[in-house]
């Protein structure tokens, strides 16, 4: 990689900005400038050109996280992510778009105007992490990072077509990465090839000081392991989550992906995760829950947003909260805020945390059998732009392949298995026990080759 | 359990949003219908299982997370108040509290 993949990447971001809105800081000069010190620097990243989503922090660019709260807010230190990704000679070209606080399934809930499918430009490109998801996609850069907190990279990667990692619980530092539900949140990886999602990973994965949750497990070489032998491989197949509320064309390409894995060697193993049902349930009471709490910081007092003519300081703190936050963040800051009050905790909030442990188990009794499973990513392909802005439940419902792993902690990837008959991407997601991130690269590795996803949307960069 | 919209009212006085009318009228039908979907977790007998704690790994929970005690750099006023909606005097400045 040179000088000039960076330009040409800072070019394709510009002039694709207009029709995506992918993209809420390019950082032409800055990024030239990083560009030609490393690019002799022989780095496993050197010269590579990174998008990173606006809730990651990264020094002397904005980090709004699509909220007018922040608006133009400059952090003053690096997320350790992107410091390792920078020591490895990863180039950041700017801040990607994403739903406010990455809360949202379609991008919708940015401040500043949704992001566009590039498949199809009046459908969503999923989220929360739909800016970084479009601009791999599109061809701008070959990595982006996002964060995954209940699908926000794997159902963004499976409606643009490209491939989407959300780590186990504790292999990414979250320190730099803006609280939304903090035992939720892990910082994710878009990537078009596996080999790159599997690089990005070896160099930002690892303890971390700064935050106490990482965990001290080695760092494997994952890309090292990607041999395509599939031998011995038990693949999970959770038939029950292939029923009612599945786009059949979607559930169709998902069982023919696992047909493939027959012919590649892999066992298919019948599993069953008798709590799925009530994921979503859980999730949107932790996850409010704990967002209620992170969101408690944004007061006016020390950085951001400040409402104007407030002469007395609750009112400052209620009427910048109620002018710097969207609908989609209120609503969740009041379900959270409701479900931890005083006479509703035991019912909702323990209860939940309660089934967490029934959701957790399913998953420790399922790897028993098998090496990893397969389910959709998404229980459709994108949707139009406005069609399910006004009703939070059936959004919140898009989320119901993937925010299981959330709660376990375990880690999931999303992988392109085709278009539909609307010429639109289908995804289908591998999840694996704790630290099996080698196991799902393998796995998604093998797919790739024997079934390449080589189709591009409409909206590409060009490549001359 | 209904909710009403006075219940709507005190939680936004709580999570210090002064919400509109408008917003208190869209935001309590929703709240409910969120509300009645999660109390399916009520068809579970849940009296013997432990409530999960975060999201620690068996791996992360055995991670030891001290670190000695000792004295670092820090932000320092200068970075730490460039960002601030209303510095003065090396201090944050708010509206009078009483």
């Amino acid at each position: 990689m040179s000088v000039k993949t960076v330009e040409q990447a800072i070019t394709a971001a510009e002039n694709l900005n207009e029709t995506l809105n992918a993209f809420l800081e390019i950082d032409r000069e800055g990024a030239l400038q990083r560009a030609a010190a490393v690019a002799d620097s022989g780095g496993p990243l050197a010269g590579v050109p990174v998008a990173v989503k606006d809730n990651i922090c990264v020094l002397g660019l904005q980090a709004s996280c699509g909220s007018r709260i922040l608006g133009d807010y400059h952090p003053p230190y690096n997320a350790t992510v992107i410091e390792r990704l920078t020591q490895a000679g990863g180039v950041v070209i700017g801040k990607t778009n994403c739903d406010e606080f990455a809360m949202g399934s379609s991008n919708e809930n940015s401040a500043f105007g949704p992001v566009r499918n590039p498949w199809d430009t009046t459908r969503v490109p999923g989220g929360s992490s739909g800016g970084s998801a479009a601009a791999v996609a599109a061809g701008i850069v070959p990595v982006a990072l996002g964060s995954d907190t209940g699908g926000s990279v794997r159902q963004p990667a499976s409606l643009v077509g490209v491939l989407g990692l959300k780590p186990t619980y504790g292999r990414n530092s979250r320190y730099g990465l803006v609280a939304f539900a903090s035992s939720l949140d892990q910082v994710g990886i878009f990537a078009r090839k596996v080999e790159d999602v599997a690089r990005v990973l070896g160099v930002i994965a690892g303890r971390d000081r700064h935050d106490a949750t990482t965990a001290d497990v080695p760092v494997p070489d994952y890309v090292a392991g990607l041999t395509g032998d599939l031998k011995g491989a038990r693949l999970g197949f959770p038939r029950a989550l292939f029923g009612a509320g599945l786009d059949e064309e979607v559930g169709n390409a998902v069982k023919a992906v696992v047909d493939v894995y027959r012919d590649l060697g892999a066992e298919i193993v019948d599993v069953d995760l008798p709590h799925a049902k009530y994921a979503i349930a859980v999730y949107y009471i932790i996850a409010t829950a704990e967002a209620s709490s992170n969101l408690a910081r944004f007061d006016g007092v020390r950085y951001g947003f400040r409402a104007e003519d407030t002469p007395e300081l609750r009112q400052m703190y209620r009427r910048t909260r109620e002018e710097g936050f969207g609908a989609e963040v209120k609503r969740r800051i009041m379900l959270g805020t409701y479900v931890l009050s005083a006479g509703y905790y035991d019912a909702y909030y323990l209860k939940a945390q309660k089934v967490r442990t029934l959701i957790k188990n399913d998953f420790l009794t399922s790897f028993k059998s098998c090496d990893a499973l397969i389910t959709p990513t998404s229980p459709s392909t994108a949707f139009p732009i406005g069609e399910k802005v006004d009703d939070p439940l059936a959004m919140y419902l898009n989320d119901i392949y993937t925010v299981t792993a959330n709660l376990a902690g375990v880690p999931g990837i999303s992988v392109p298995c085709g278009l539909s008959a609307e010429r639109l991407p289908i995804g289908f997601q591998l999840l694996g026990p704790y630290w099996s991130e080698p196991t799902l690269f393998k796995l998604a590795h093998a797919y790739a080759q024997a079934r390449p996803f080589t189709e591009r949307p409409p909206v590409f960069a060009p490549s001359k | 359990m209904p909710i009403e919209e006075k219940d709507i009212a005190k939680v936004a006085q709580l999570a210090h949003l002064e919400l509109d009318e408008a917003e208190l009228k869209v935001f309590g039908p929703q709240i409910a219908d969120i509300i009645t979907y999660v109390e399916q977790l009520n068809e579970l007998d849940t009296a013997n299982v432990s409530p999960a704690l975060g999201g620690l790994t068996p791996e992360g929970e055995k991670t030891d997370s001290s670190r000695d005690d000792e004295t670092a750099a820090s932000l320092g006023q200068k970075i730490a108040l460039a960002e601030a909606p209303d510095p003065a005097e090396g201090h944050f400045r708010v509206p009078k509290v009483l």
